[in-house]
This record gives C-alpha cells, sequence and structure tokens, in this order.
C-alpha cells in the first residue's frame, strides 16, 4: 500500500467511525424542539430522577475513590500471586453483563440472599432501596477507577518514597503527601471514567433495586419509563442527561490538568 | 559511629558483611551487582536484613529486638537521581522533612536551611528546572535539614556529565568535611575515591578489602581493587 493510501485509509476510517459515534447524540439534539425540550424538562419524572443520579454516583464514587485507591496502593506495590489475583477480582465486573451483575447483586444481598438474608435477620434490607442503587452503581463502576489508579500508582518512582520515609514521613504520610498528588491526573482521570459510567448504569440497577420514582428510579430508568409512553419526553430527558454528564467530565477533566499542573 | 553487621540473601546475592564508620566518609565501591544499593537499603529500613545489628552513636536500630522504622532511624539518604519531589518547589522540598515543626515554621526553617548551604536562589523554582548540580546541592540541603546522624549517598554523580562531576566531587567532598558526619557512599566510579577517607571494596556481597586509597594500591587483594585503586586519582 503506498502512504497516501494508506493515509486516505486512515482518514476514511476516522470519518466513518467519528460520524458513526457523534450521529445519536445530534440526534438527541437536532430532531427535538425548544417546546419538546422545555415540555421535557418540566416532565415530572426527571426532577426526582436528576436528584436521585446525583445522589447515588456521588456515593458510589466516594465509596468507589476511597476503597479502589487503598486496594489500587496495595496492589500496586506488591508482586506475587495474591495482588495478581486481587487485581483480577477488580476487573470482573468490567467484563460482566450489568444484567448479570443485577442477579448477582440480588442473590447476594436480596432477602433471601448470600449475605442479604443474615442482614434481613437484624431488619436491614438493601433490595429495592437506594442504598441497593449505590451498590449496584459501585460494583460496575468500581473497575474503570482501580484500573486506572493502579497504572498511575505503578509509574510513582519508589526512590521517592524511600526518600520520603527517611525524611521522617510514615508509609502513610508518604502515600498522602508524595504518591497521591503525583498520581492525581490518572486518578482523576479513572474517577471520571468511573463516574460516567456509575450515572450511566441501567441493566444492574434494574434488577437489584427497581424502577421507584424517588426511590431508586435513576435517571437512565426515568428514561427508559417515558419512552414507553412518550417517546419526545424520553429525548428530552435523554438530551438532559447528556448535557449534565457532559458538565461534568468537563470539569473532572479540568481538575485532571491543574492536578497535572500542580 | 555507623555499626554494621549483617546478613541478607536476595535471589542469587548472598550479602554478608562488617562496617564501621566514624565521622568520616567511606567509600564502598564495587561492580554492578555487588550488593552496594541493597546495603542502603538495609540500613535506611526500607529492606529487612536476616540477621545481624545496625547501631548508629550507639543506639540499636535493627537486631533480632529492635526494628526502627525507616522514619525514625535519622539517616540523611541521597539515591542516584537525587529523588527531588517533583510535585514541590525547592523550598517545598526541603520543608517536606521538617514536619516535627509547626506548619507557619516550617517554610521559614527551609529558607534558613537553603541560605546556610548557598542554595537561596533556588527556593521558589521549580525542581525540573534545576541543573545537575543544583538538584545536588537542594538534595544534600534536605537531608541535613533533618540534622541527621549520618548520610548515605547511592552513587552521587551517576546522573552527572562527566565536567559537571569534577566540580561537584570537590564542592560534596567540602560539604562532608564540614558537616563531618558518618557518611558512606557508594559507587562504582574509581574517581569518586578522591571523596573519601577510607575504601571498602565489596564484591559479591561480601567487603573483600577496606583500607585507604594507599593501602589499598599498596596490596590489592582482588583484580577489581587493583583495577579500583589504579584509576583512582589523587586529588583534585
Amino acid at each position: 500500500m503506498t502512504s497516501r493510501s494508506w493515509s486516505a485509509v486512515q482518514q476514511g476510517a476516522t470519518i466513518i467511525l467519528v460520524s458513526f459515534l457523534l450521529l445519536p447524540v445530534a440526534a438527541l439534539a437536532l430532531t427535538l424542539s425548544w417546546s419538546d425540550l422545555v415540555a421535557g424538562a418540566r416532565h415530572p419524572l426527571l426532577l426526582p430522577a436528576l436528584r436521585l443520579s446525583l445522589a447515588t454516583s456521588t456515593c458510589s464514587l466516594t465509596l468507589v475513590v476511597v476503597l479502589g485507591s487503598l486496594v489500587a496502593w496495595w496492589v500496586a506495590r506488591h508482586r506475587g500471586r495474591l495482588s495478581r489475583l486481587v487485581e483480577s477480582v477488580t476487573q470482573l465486573p468490567a467484563v460482566i453483563p450489568p444484567a448479570v451483575a443485577g442477579v448477582g447483586l440480588l442473590l447476594a444481598f436480596g432477602r433471601r440472599g448470600l449475605l442479604g438474608s443474615f442482614l434481613a435477620r437484624h431488619g436491614l434490607s438493601l433490595a429495592f432501596s437506594t442504598p441497593a442503587v449505590v451498590l449496584a452503581e459501585t460494583f460496575v463502576s468500581a473497575p474503570f477507577f482501580i484500573q486506572a489508579a493502579i497504572a498511575a500508582f505503578r509509574r510513582v518512582d519508589e526512590n521517592l518514597l524511600t526518600v520520603a520515609r527517611t525524611l521522617g514521613a510514615s508509609p502513610f504520610r508518604s502515600f498522602l503527601r508524595v504518591a497521591l498528588p503525583l498520581s492525581a491526573p490518572g486518578l482523576v482521570g479513572g474517577a471520571a471514567m468511573s463516574w460516567a459510567r456509575s450515572l450511566g448504569e441501567f441493566g444492574a440497577t434494574l434488577l437489584f433495586a427497581g424502577n421507584l420514582t424517588g426511590r431508586t428510579q435513576t435517571l437512565p430508568l426515568a428514561v427508559y419509563t417515558a419512552m414507553e409512553s412518550d417517546l419526545r419526553a424520553a429525548q428530552a430527558l435523554a438530551l438532559i442527561m447528556v448535557v449534565v454528564a457532559f458538565a461534568m467530565l468537563l470539569v473532572l477533566r479540568r481538575m485532571a490538568r491543574e492536578a497535572g499542573d500542580a | 559511629m555507623l555499626e554494621v553487621s549483617l546478613a541478607k540473601r536476595i535471589g542469587t546475592l548472598d550479602l554478608a558483611l562488617v562496617l564501621s564508620v566514624g565521622a568520616e566518609t567511606l567509600l564502598v565501591a564495587g561492580p554492578n551487582g555487588a550488593g552496594k544499593s541493597t546495603l542502603l537499603l538495609l540500613l535506611l529500613g526500607v529492606a529487612r536484613p536476616d540477621r545481624g545489628r545496625i547501631a548508629l552513636d550507639g543506639r540499636t536500630l535493627f537486631d533480632t529486638h529492635a526494628d526502627v522504622p525507616a522514619e525514625d532511624r535519622r539517616l540523611g539518604y541521597l539515591p542516584q537521581d537525587y529523588a527531588l519531589f517533583p510535585h514541590l518547589d525547592a523550598l517545598g522540598n526541603v520543608a517536606f522533612g521538617l514536619a516535627d515543626f509547626p506548619r507557619r515554621e516550617r517554610r521559614a526553617r527551609a529558607a534558613a536551611w537553603l541560605e546556610r548551604m548557598g542554595a537561596s536562589h533556588l527556593a521558589n523554582r521549580h525542581v525540573g528546572a534545576l541543573s545537575g548540580g543544583e538538584r545536588q546541592r537542594l538534595a544534600l540541603t534536605r537531608a541535613l535539614a533533618r540534622e541527621p546522624r549520618a548520610l548515605l549517598l547511592d552513587e552521587p554523580f551517576a546522573s552527572l556529565d562527566s565536567s559537571a562531576r569534577r566540580e561537584l566531587r570537590a564542592s560534596l567532598r567540602r560539604s562532608l568535611l564540614e558537616w563531618r558526619l558518618p557518611a558512606l557512599i557508594v559507587s562504582h566510579d574509581p574517581e569518586d575515591a578522591m571523596l573519601a577517607d577510607r575504601i571498602a571494596v565489596m564484591e559479591r556481597g561480601h567487603i573483600v578489602q577496606q583500607g585507604t586509597r594507599d593501602e589499598l594500591r599498596a596490596a590489592p587483594s582482588s583484580p577489581f581493587v587493583a583495577g579500583f585503586a589504579a584509576t583512582s586519582r589523587e586529588s583534585l
């Protein structure tokens, strides 16, 4: 292949793929009138779903970032069969279909589930509740953050940590003051991907938490519910969700850039 | 006085040695893979010897009953590339080791240390923008600011070009003489011999010979010692 035709092939592939990725998003915006959008914004499902989505995805992101950072640090600093096993387990949810995850969560934490039956005896019922939404989102989104965090932590120079120790820093302070700031761009990037996955979570939430307005109906579930009766309303909700996700992504990207510059 | 007697097996390397360093500079010389850097990690407390004893000014840092954590050993350390914290400026690097002081005092103390070491002009510079010599000066300032009881240096000139090395060797020698701390430098470069009062030659985990440069040159116990002593420069 000549260099000219090779570059033509690359350009062709780029045009086809980028158009394919952009078209559905463009269709959401371009086929909706302003009055439809206003009607969608006033749709009774929107506000409770938006509030719930933001609250639950923030909770799951906090859980994933706090616990995930500790796990990723341990994995990144250890070599051996156990750390490889832990790394594989943390990546498992990324390859499990969300619907399967939902069934699994129900069998684990549901009223008659492995752990759920024990919890139920102590008066704690998780399934079909707001905490179940958080659990489902945490389950599906954790791998995205943990993988990015492990990669970022592995890039931290061992010598810097040794020097930090000789300068009086405990292992915890070395982690906090050296490893975390140096890994910040990677961590924020991972958190953004994880949060986006969490916000878009549908299958596992539907099966494990249900679709109850104000309690477990997140934005994707509200879009699905609206779609059954009114395509325009669903479209308006979907567009608002895209805007929220995009705005959040921009904020996180900016944070990542600032963390990288600092 | 740093007293060391330890043993450690890592893979195929069987490290076993006895050393003591008074208020002098000891150069631990040896070919790559002799276990020199491992020795430093064992002394620093980030790796654990299988057995033995490490003591500093009579205080036991390691033996069968004690294992003082790295952060409490009061050993200053300059690794090969100096390991300056890239997310902090020069002042922040020095202040990092002063965490025992109240927050407000730290930066003032760090500034005073930079001034004492003739490096005040570096204070607000990003460490990425420093020259090799400035990096070494900053790393030394950062280590000394914690008032260590001994200094450990790993191949202090390995990351510099040869013209910078010559000048910095002289400057480091002056600093070491001024501070009069027990200092242990590991190096495979014969020219680093001018830094030292005594040389201990390490091969395959063991000290094969110790003495002054002249003593090593007069009666080298191995081809490496002979080569090392022969190429050592007398002085600057």
